[in-house]
């Protein structure tokens, strides 16, 4: 069983500040981690692998410093990593990392394919299920308990009433819910040892038999970010004062509906 | 010269400063005020590979450095110097004495389950009428056909509590002192081998530190470690690099008190601002945070010197005397910081400050350390 | 050349989605910008008495897909079917709700077709010149706002958060065209088994992972006035939380603390009970991202913290807001 699990280095949106001057994000000096839920993937492959045997290879697509976070995945456990990084790759929206990563996948080989959910600075969820249509692979998101039994895989599914437990047979995506599992520390001869292994980058030159190069990079994405802009910092609070008490629900529900919180 | 860390170090750095914060840090008070320490986190620390830091891959250790060894006791220490002196003890202590001196097969034997965490270990050279001054010793060992009959007891054996791997050191003929001092390996199930309850302290609560007797435990010839009467020079080696630990340990409860008074007194507002803004607060950061900084680099100096196998004890010993003065003078003013909430234990500075004293004390004073020290400036 | 606002009306055992019905409401004001028309794609096994409902919410035209594999929702048998109609038909946009099945389909179809597609959108508008469709989401755990275009492909495809987009007005004279579509589906389609289908019983939630708190210090009085704090955090969904006041005098366990000698945790909201907020508890919670406080006293720290401070008495006050969660709950299913 080759598990395959795609990663994503992502900001650490709890460390994201707003400058109250400007009123932009404050990126410098934010520590770069592994994505959450991709975090869970790894624990997921590493498990599945203690299980029924097999590999663990760990992919990230990003700049040159997303070499960190191979290590790390290596640190935890897994057998090889790879970067795929190129200039021609910036930019990519969900369509487009998808055609690079699934490009990537079928050079590497892959039997089970596992990724996180989504991402903490995107939140889109689309690259995990667009990656398997471009591999041609069934897929599972939201993934809340996977065992292995051979090449079949159940899944504990969630949805938000209810849940299904699906079974598949490899090749095939699992996109992981962070519930899913804890994710293990490095451990410590694990870094010893990720910073002897080689993190195998695979450029455009390698991946470009295998994929049109008219849809990756910021040109080739479908999608493109028109404006970003910061929502307004968080007027100071109202204080209300003698209110009765169903005033003073009414002025609460009205703040929780425009909120969306019921 | 270059005093940036290696990615691999970094990397490691962060592993036990996330450590520290999600499994150490929500523990460590209930840990100081029950005065034990937690036996899953202590299973946890084996697992990832905290044990075994320093030591080779051939034996069952991490195959990392004494630098790597630093960054992991002050992280720790950040938020809990009992588990510091717990990692520190077994690896810099216990550990160093058979890697450096035991044969094959006491490293097969012994070594190995002790770096790659199924085991524990501690080191029992203190007794109760020798501190500072070894030669007092009292602790004998008699030679009785393939065996040694160990009779005494020590005082302040750390990890001791829960140790399974004892290396201790024992006088073969009283009359010639520590020239025949002897460092054993000894089983904690060894018949005769009690340990005590806890003694009582004001600091490092939660580690393990207990009396250690011995009542003729009977011990194979193969458990000596070096050469009958190399006990002192093994003893004191393990020390040397033991300080460099404790600096480690030192720097970590410095810094770890300062993180707090940062952050306190940015959130803080007394006369309309946060005490943040006032120069006096201003200034007593920049000068405790410029103190920790050099106890750092003294350590990391004596911490690759020893990587290097270079002479590294006097570096080690201005380590330790810097840090250990730097933590305690830092918890001390942050606790300041803080006012009366300082003095409570709603927050953690309190037991830094406790914490903090012992680094000046244990693996030789700083009394013990200038003599180091001026031992190497040729002033005789 | 691609026209319509197609609405992906996802129904679950029978039962459509309010977010569906929200789209739909949404889709109309575009529409009208467009010049376009309502279209709700309908998929499932035996759910064309859904039709009449779309209508009276505002479809000018359904497409009903009914086919035993569309029974419970699996990826692939959804995915064909829509690509199916997404090829046929030739939208100009694609609205789905961004709900668990949504974000499934959704990038897989996009990914069929090869389109754009934007996750999550919180607002959606019609450029004027351009006649574009704006798309606009949180990234960065909500620190920043983008606006997404989709210009040189078309559907242009988005996923809506459920909760957002007013729910419009039902109305029953509404007409419009039913129409079923063969997609050339079979049951071999579908390439996961489904082994069990489950309601799901609400899990133990781990307070700091609670996305609602409702946390009491010492203006709740004593243990018993915990009961409608409780009450309260079970119909938001969240838990119960408390300050250190409350726990030391033994009126709720210490493991639900917040603060500093207690647990940090940042929720979505976070109902502070007669807590007064002292720094030492702000500590814990004051990256919470909504905030309200009931206190008696109006010039308490918890007060000046929170997003929205009510003075009052939180004895009447909770029990009448919990009611009042209830019944708008029953006033928002359809």
């Amino acid at each position: 069983m080759k598990i395959v699990v795609c990663i994503k280095q992502v900001p650490d949106t709890a460390e994201v500040r707003l400058d109250p001057k400007t009123n932009t994000l404050i990126r410098d000096g934010v520590p770069s981690i592994i994505n959450h839920d991709d975090k869970t993937g790894l624990e997921l492959a590493l498990r599945l692998r203690e299980k029924a045997g097999g590999s663990v290879t760990a992919v990230c697509m990003g700049p040159p410093q997303a070499d960190t976070a191979l290590r790390e995945a290596l640190a935890m456990g897994c057998d090889e990593a790879v970067l795929v990084s190129a200039r021609e790759f910036g930019g990519s929206d969900t369509y487009a990392t998808a055609t690079i990563l699934g490009a990537a996948l079928r050079k590497i080989g892959y039997d089970l394919v596992i990724t996180g959910r989504q991402a903490i600075d995107g939140d889109t969820a689309q690259v995990g299920p667009q990656v398997a249509e471009q591999l041609g692979i069934p897929q599972i998101s939201y993934a809340e308990e996977v065992d292995i039994q051979g090449d079949a895989l159940t899944v504990k599914r969630q949805f938000e009433d209810q849940y299904h437990i699906l079974k598949v047979k490899t090749p095939c995506m699992i996109t992981a819910l962070s519930e899913l599992a804890e994710p293990r520390y490095m451990s410590v001869g694990g870094i010893v040892d990720a910073y002897n292994k080689e993190v195998k980058v695979l450029g455009f030159s390698d991946l470009k038999e295998g994929l049109n190069p008219d849809w990756i990079g910021l040109a080739g994405s479908p999608t493109n970010v028109k404006q970003s802009f910061t929502k307004q910092p968080k007027a100071s609070g109202t204080v209300l004062s003698g209110l009765s008490a169903d005033e003073a629900v009414e002025a609460i529900m009205s703040s929780l509906i425009e909120r969306h919180i019921i | 010269m270059d005093f940036k860390l290696s990615k691999a170090h970094l990397l490691q750095q962060e592993l036990y400063r996330r450590f520290a914060e999600n499994e150490i840090r929500p523990l460590a008070r209930e840990m100081d005020e029950s005065e034990s320490y937690n036996m899953e986190l202590l299973a946890k620390m084996k697992r990832y590979g905290f044990f075994g830091i320093p030591y080779a891959r051939e034996y069952g250790g991490a195959g990392s450095d004494t630098l790597a060894y630093t960054l992991c006791m002050e992280e720790i220490s950040k938020v809990d110097a009992s588990s510091g002196i717990t990692i520190s003890v077994h690896t810099s202590l216990c550990c160093s004495c058979i890697n450096d001196f035991g044969t094959e097969e006491q490293k097969r034997n012994y070594l190995t389950p002790l770096i790659n965490g199924e085991k524990i270990g501690c080191y029992g050279l203190t007794e109760p009428n020798a501190g500072s001054d070894a030669a007092g010793q009292q602790t004998v060992a008699v030679r009785d056909g393939d065996d040694y009959v160990i009779t005494g007891s020590k005082v302040f054996t750390t990890n001791s509590g829960f140790a399974d791997t004892f290396v201790m050191f024992a006088l073969t003929d009283r009359s010639i002192g520590t020239k025949s001092m002897t460092a054993f390996i000894v089983d904690r199930n060894a018949p005769g081998l009690t340990v005590s309850a806890d003694i009582p302290r004001m600091g490092i609560r939660a580690a393990s530190n207990c009396v250690v007797t011995y009542d003729h435990v009977r011990v194979p010839a193969a458990n000596v470690l070096g050469k009958e009467g190399q006990g002192f020079k093994i003893a004191m080696k393990a020390l040397d690099g033991g300080r460099i630990g404790i600096a480690a340990q030192s720097v970590g409860i410095a810094q770890g008190a300062l993180n707090e008074a940062v952050k306190y007194v940015k959130e803080r507002k007394q006369f309309g601002r946060p005490i943040a803004a006032f120069q006096n607060t201003q200034f007593k950061l920049a000068e405790m945070q410029t103190k920790i900084d050099a106890a750092r680099l003294l350590t990391w100096r004596a911490a690759t010197a020893k990587d290097a196998h270079e002479n590294y004890s006097v570096y080690a010993a201005m380590a330790k005397l810097t840090a250990s003065e730097v933590a305690n003078e830092v918890t001390r003013t942050c606790v300041q910081l803080l006012g009366g909430y300082g003095f409570t234990r709603e927050y953690p500075l309190e037991r830094m400050m406790r914490d903090a004293k012992i680094t000046e004390i244990y693996e030789g004073t700083s009394e013990v350390m200038k003599i180091v020290i001026s031992g190497s400036m040729n002033l005789r | 050349m691609s026209k319509d606002i197609f609405v992906v009306a996802e129904q679950r055992g029978g039962t459509v989605q309010k977010v569906s019905i929200e789209l739909l409401g949404e889709a109309r004001k575009l529409a009208a910008e467009l010049g376009e028309k309502v279209v709700a794609v309908l998929m499932g096994s035996g759910v064309s008495r859904l039709t009449e409902m779309l209508c009276q919410y505002g479809a000018d035209k359904i497409l009903v897909v009914d086919h035993p594999v569309l029974e419970h929702y699996t990826t692939e048998p959804y995915t064909k079917a829509l690509t199916h109609i997404i090829r046929t038909y030739d939208p100009n946009i694609v609205l789905f709700g961004a709900t668990s099945i949504g974000r499934d389909l959704a990038p897989r179809v996009a990914g069929r077709v090869h389109t754009g597609l934007t996750a999550d959108c919180t607002s959606l508008a019609v450029e004027e010149t351009s006649h574009l469709l704006l798309m606009t989401r949180p990234a960065f755990g909500g620190n920043i706002m983008a606006t997404i275009v989709c210009q040189h492909y078309r559907p242009q495809m988005a996923t809506v958060r459920p909760g957002v987009m007013a729910l419009p007005e039902k109305d029953a004279s509404r007409v419009c065209a039913v129409e079923m579509v063969d997609a050339g589906l079979s049951i071999e389609d579908q390439n996961v088994e489904i082994l069990k289908i489950s309601k799901d019983a609400r899990k133990h939630v781990d307070m700091t992972e609670a996305k609602i708190l409702v946390s009491g210090g010492r203006g709740v009085g004593g243990p018993e006035g915990f009961a409608p704090l409780r009450e309260l955090a079970d119909v938001l969904g969240g838990e119960v939380s408390a300050s250190r006041v409350a726990v030391d005098s033994g009126w709720i366990e210490k493991e639900r603390q917040v603060g500093q000698t207690g647990k940090t945790v940042r929720p979505s909201l976070y109902i502070a009970c007669g807590i007064s907020g002292a720094i030492q508890h702000q500590a814990g919670m004051e990256n919470s991202e909504f905030i309200i406080a009931i206190n008696q006293d109006q010039d308490a720290p918890m007060m000046k913290l929170a997003d929205l401070g009510i003075q009052g008495d939180l004895s009447l006050i909770v029990p009448k807001l919990t009611e009042a969660i209830k019944a708008y709950r029953g006033s928002q299913t359809v």
